[in-house]
Order: structure tokens, then sequence, then C-alpha cells
């Protein structure tokens, strides 16, 4: 299983999200540090969830980096975030 | 001194800390190039501590503040976030709010 399927089926999971992009920005970053050939480095997660209602920023960040923690120490150099609940 | 020492003291004695990679001068990575621009647009001194000269900050800090990822930005001792959060945040108009109620002085009010 790749990392995006991985953190794709995690989040799933974990949030039941009403939207989920998972989305590999590795190219973007080609030869920067933590980049790997094989990609799968930089990634950005769009997450639309009820689970995010009455949260702060930190805490939904919290939230997303505890489901792919495994993920960020096998590889994942970068993660960029957006968390929001619906109607947001 | 242990490295947590070193940090709780870094962010006790500045009023407003950005662990990154590279230096405010010379960012060496993109989101931390982010946040510099937002603080330096903002007026706001700050001390730019850079982890990829200490290994030991590097993942120190990242246990510190229980955040797996570099920019880190402290304000008074307290953790804001990293460069999305910090993004978000001058955007809305937040970030200026919170340093001028943290009693740090802020620039420009304008939003981006």
């Amino acid at each position: 299983m790749t990392m995006k399927e991985s953190m794709t089926r995690k989040l799933e999971t974990a949030l039941s999200p009403v939207a989920l992009e998972v989305i590999d920005e590795s190219h973007l970053h080609a030869g920067h540090a933590g980049w790997r050939e094989s990609g799968e480095t930089h990634f950005r997660i769009h997450v639309v969830a009820d689970a995010f209602a009455g949260k702060s920023r930190v805490e939904r960040h919290r939230m997303v980096n505890a489901i792919v923690a495994e993920e960020l120490k096998a590889g994942v150099h970068a993660l960029a975030i957006a968390a929001r609940a619906p109607g947001e | 001194m242990s490295i947590q020492d070193t940090i709780s003291n870094e962010i006790a004695t500045n009023d407003v800390v950005l662990f990154m990679k590279g230096t405010p001068q010379f960012p060496m990575c993109g989101f931390s190039g982010q946040v510099v621009q937002i603080l330096d647009y903002l007026g706001v001194p700050y001390k730019g501590i850079n982890v990829l000269e200490n290994d030991q900050i590097r993942q120190g800090i990242k246990d510190f503040s229980n955040w797996p990822t570099i920019p880190q930005l402290y304000v008074k001792g307290e953790f804001v976030g990293g460069c999305d959060i910090v993004r978000e945040m001058f955007q809305a108009g937040e970030l200026q709010t919170h340093l001028t109620e943290k009693g740090v002085p802020v620039k420009a009010a304008a939003k981006a």
C-alpha cells in the first residue's frame, strides 16, 4: 500500500470525513531536503469532518498528525493540512 | 542543561521564537520561509532558531511541542502552530490580534 493509500484509509476510518483529499505534492519539492526519488514525501491533506467542529486549529492538526503518525515516521517528510468542519 | 531545558529557556526568554529550517535571512524550506515572510511583514521582532544546525533541537522541539513538523512558532512561551496555522491566522487577522493581546508590538495591521 502506498503512503497515500494508507493515510487516506486511516483518515476515512478515524474521521468519517464528508470530504477528503490526500494530494502527493512530492514532485513540487524535487531535490529539496527530505525528497526521495520514489516520491511520497510531501503531502497536502484537505479534510472536512464533523469531528473538527468546536476544535481549535492546533487541536485539529494534532488529530490529523496523530492519525498519520506512522506515515510521518516512515518517510512522509512534510504535511500541509487544511482541516475544516462542515460549513466553514 | 538538557535539550528540553534549552528549548524551555529559549521560549521563556524570547517573546517570539520561530523554530525553522535555515535562518530568517536564508530560509532553507518553503514552509519556514512563509512564516518568516509573515513575521517580517508584521514587523514583529523574533528569534529564529535553525534546527538544521542542531539535530538535538530538531528532534527535541518535535517532542517538546508534540508536533511532528517544522516550522513551529511560539509567542510568549505558548505554541501557536506551524506554517498552515500561522498563515490561516494571519489571513484572518487573528495572528495580529494574538500578538497584540500578548503584548508584542505589530507594525502592520492590514491583511495580506
